[in-house]
């Protein structure tokens, strides 16, 4: 008898020894769900790793107000379909007072509606951990990153004194305030993502698909015009252009890409054939040399 | 060497694409060398010419480059990914990195070389089934190959690529490498490698990496990629004997009971008779659940949920093991430490340990001796400095279910945890039983605050060691008083509550108290499992799950 299990297989086991370990050691767990096919991917680890029993722990969205409609429309139906306890967070001041990335830049935007929002949100609810969808594949400071990432009680990370993570020993210990992020998708790759989703059928926001979609075209940019203060040159209107999403973040800062692919071999073979990584289409990772590594230090995922 | 390719639109190919994704295995593999022996432009080729890097972060280093390597493409800058080792131009912490070719999927851990980042090395080779060592052909053999190849064996790793590097450097001369490898084989014979792969390379010409080149036609051997792609790492996980450490009990409702944890080796069957430690007995394993239904068998290391035919009291912790093959039972055992603490190792200091599920108090009862990494001779000292190795007995708290490292990975491990700075500070690999004795205690003061601001719950949580807690234990008495006269003596805010009442014990919980309810009606916010009848060894437990749970945040 031959007892081999593929690489994805054991790539699933492994998340879901880490989001069984989280649930055991921690008092409050909460797990971070962006809407993207990262976090539904988690999810449906989650509910593998607790089934039969609910996941024991509330789902928390950082809601900027700037997300795409389809994306709040599928967070919804999901949390609804399953019986997910879903906290959804916004920084509602910094709105009130007109934070958007075309005021504010991108970089003080993000720190506001995300970073901040995030802080708050994690200190609001009391949380000791808490899961984020991402991997190490998709940025060179992620790389760095530990399953179990330790963060202070300003919620920021250091990377020059990050716990040694052996074998499969994760260090749980924490003092008043401070947190762990977890990661459990640290080993995968963004091929291994579709992959799984393709094979658990496992529902994704149709944004990723290719459709006709109402764009602004700037040379090889395309950028969606969801919201109303997204600055026009003259003469500019939107244009019907085949395209989708490669990440999903907010809708003035993530530009789509043209593309045929409509369904998920479709982007596979995609993925394949032009090796472009996926965060290249979000504008907050390009603000700065080393800027994901910037926000991540100052309590950004 | 090959990429993946598709045809377009063509479903049959994308279906037997993705079956052919589906088979491929997975090498882990770690990467050692020392700071300028050409690591991360090794990597960066391995990642370029697989082409397993993305445009746009190719474009970046390009960018990158034109500033910092007069225009020529700086390979070694695609992997070094934090702003300090950019700056310094060297790698200082462990990364992780995902190539994949059409035979097989690669987890590269790339590993610092210099001698204070030996922790990163460690943790890098301790899932890894191969490490490459890094020479420079010009210096040969330096005292951190000796290491990074000790480390190697240390972790279990069985196979062993000794890639020696800037050949250019030395005129691509034969003679060079094979002195280097005559040299360096002496050091290895002992270290008992099941193979190790001697390559002459070129990481900035390319030579060997993963083309052959031309340079060096002296050598026959297969270039680094080719070699990866085919060798054969045996994984022994399905032959050893059955382990299942459980990390939680699922009880959804009153007619299922089964425990979820990761199968770290072996194999098990519906049918199967298992051991349950510490409680001792033999039973049946009834059936073996997954999301997607019921198993007739699992093996590692699959995640499952077993239930077993008889009902036994099993937590959190518990192993579930063949019962034919035990592991070894004991509260002391032998072990090599790898030192990653600022504070040197001390005897006389207490730690937490985690091994498997477990977490339990521990302290070093002897350091028997610190392991010459050049000669491996032992070394007599006292105490053990960042980065040194050493042989110690341990003494835990509980009982550990374990087996030596060399026999099985998973359960022969386990790490120390500083429970003042929470900073995992060492790297067991775990030997065998030591023989018996017992130990003491110490407490520590934490400093005065700013007295005009109002107390928070985070004061009192560091100036008592704990957080406040309820814990439920009706109709055991004395095991209250004696857990509380435990806590007490330690300085711990904590007090009995014989008849639960709801605003009482908010009051208690707000002070930081922990609270002992006897009372069922009692609203507990961490819940115990099931506890041993003698209240000593029950104490003993439930000192360990409030540490598990950060209530206490030091050992009493």
């Amino acid at each position: 008898m031959q007892y081999n299990l593929s690489y994805l297989r054991a790539l699933e086991a492994e998340s879901i020894h880490i989001m069984r370990e989280v649930a055991s050691e921690f008092q409050r767990p909460v797990m971070l769900y962006s809407i993207g096919k990262d976090s539904s991917v988690m999810l449906r680890l989650a509910q593998k790793a607790f089934h039969p029993e609910p996941i024991p722990f509330p789902l928390l969205h950082i809601d900027t107000s700037y997300k795409f409609k389809e994306m709040i429309e599928f967070r919804d139906a999901q949390a609804k379909r399953l019986g997910l306890k879903l906290i959804v967070h916004t920084h509602q001041r910094a709105l009130d007072e007109g934070a958007n990335p075309f005021r504010l830049g991108t970089q003080r935007c993000c720190e506001l509606l995300k970073t901040t929002a995030l802080l708050d949100a994690l200190r609001a609810g009391g949380f000791d951990a808490a899961f984020g969808g991402a991997r190490r594949d998709e940025e060179r400071s992620r790389a760095k990153e530990r399953v179990y990432s330790f963060r202070d009680e300003n919620g920021q990370w250091e990377p020059r004194n990050q716990r040694p993570e052996l074998w499969n020993l994760f260090n749980s210990r924490v003092k008043p305030g401070e947190s762990i992020r977890v990661f459990p998708l640290s080993n995968w790759t963004e091929l291994d993502i579709w992959l799984y989703i393709h094979l658990e059928k496992n529902p994704v926001v149709p944004l990723y698909f290719a459709d006709e979609r109402e764009m602004l075209v700037r040379g090889a940019s395309l950028i969606p015009i969801e919201q109303p203060f997204i600055p026009r040159l003259q003469h500019e209107h939107p244009q019907l252009v085949r395209c989708r999403m490669r990440s999903l973040g907010c809708s003035p800062c993530t530009g789509a890409i043209r593309s045929e692919a409509d369904t998920v071999p479709k982007i596979m073979e995609e993925l394949v054939s032009f090796r472009r990584s996926e965060r290249e289409n979000r504008a907050i990772d390009h603000d700065l040399d080393g800027s994901m590594e910037i926000k991540k230090r100052a309590g950004y995922f | 060497m090959s990429t993946l390719s598709l045809r377009e639109t063509d479903l049959t190919t994308v279906e037997s694409f993705f079956q052919q994704e589906l088979e491929k295995d997975l090498l882990r593999l770690v990467t050692a060398g020392s700071v300028d022996d050409g690591k991360s432009t090794l990597i960066g080729r391995l990642l370029y010419d697989s082409q397993s890097v993305y445009e746009d972060q190719l474009h970046a280093v390009h960018r990158a480059s034109q500033t910092r390597n007069n225009g020529n493409l700086d390979l070694s800058l695609l992997t070094d990914g934090l702003r300090a080792e950019r700056e310094q131009g060297i790698t200082i912490d462990v990364a992780y990195r995902y190539f994949t070719t059409h035979k097989r999927k690669f987890i590269l851990a790339d590993t610092p070389g210099h001698v204070q980042y030996t922790r990163n090395m460690a943790t890098g080779a301790s899932n890894a089934d191969l490490a490459i060592v890094l020479l420079d052909a010009r210096r040969g053999i330096q005292e951190q190959s000796h290491r990074h190849a000790y480390i190697a064996s240390l972790l279990g790793i069985t196979h062993l690529v000794i890639a020696i590097n800037k050949m250019d450097q030395v005129a691509y001369k034969e003679e060079v490498f094979l002195e280097i490898q005559r040299q360096f084989s002496e050091f290895l014979d002992p270290l008992a490698f099941v193979e190790v792969y001697w390559l002459p390379m070129s990481a900035l010409e390319g030579d060997n990496v993963v083309e052959r080149g031309a340079n060096m036609p002296w050598f026959q051997g297969p270039p680094l990629l080719e070699y990866l792609e085919n060798v054969d790492v045996p994984s022994a996980k399905t032959t050893t004997p059955f382990r299942f450490a459980v990390q939680r009990v699922v009880r959804p409702h009153q007619d299922f009971r089964g425990y979820s944890g990761q199968i770290s080796s072996g194999v098990v069957y519906v049918g199967s008779p298992v051991k349950v430690l510490p409680a001792g007995p033999v039973t049946i394993v009834k059936s073996i659940h997954t999301y997607e239904g019921e198993q007739s068998f699992a093996f590692a290391p699959m995640s499952v949920t077993l239930c077993l035919q008889d009902e036994i009291d099993i937590s959190r912790g518990d192993l579930i093991c063949s019962a034919e093959a035990p592991p070894q039972v004991s509260r002391t055992f032998a072990a090599t430490v790898i030192w990653f603490g600022e504070r040197p190792l001390q005897t006389s200091r207490k730690y937490l340990l985690k091994h498997m599920s477990q977490f339990t108090r521990a302290e070093v009862r002897s350091l028997q001796h610190r392991v010459n990494i050049r000669t491996f001779s032992p070394e007599p000292c006292s105490t053990l400095e960042m980065n040194e190795i050493g042989v110690v007995e341990i003494e835990t708290a509980q009982e550990l279910f374990f087996d030596p490292y060399r026999e099985s990975r998973a359960s022969g491990s386990a790490i120390l945890i500083d429970p003042e700075t929470n900073f995992t500070v060492g790297a067991v690999i775990m030997l065998g039983t030591a023989g018996k004795r017992s130990s003491t205690q110490s407490l520590e003061h934490t400093p005065e605050k700013d007295k005009w601001r109002p107390l928070t719950a985070d004061e009192r949580a560091q100036r008592f060691g704990h957080r406040s807690a309820v814990l439920s234990l009706p109709s055991r008495e004395r095991l209250a008083q004696l857990l509380e006269r435990r806590l007490y003596e330690q300085g711990a805010q904590i007090m009995v509550l014989r008849r639960w009442n709801d605003d009482a014990a908010a009051a208690l919980e707000q002070a930081g108290f922990i609270v002992l309810a006897l009372d069922t009606a009692a609203k507990e916010t961490v819940s115990l499992p099931l506890l041993p009848k003698e209240d000593e060894q029950a104490v003993d437990k439930i000192l360990d799950l409030l540490l598990a749970a950060n209530v206490l945040l030091r050992i009493v």
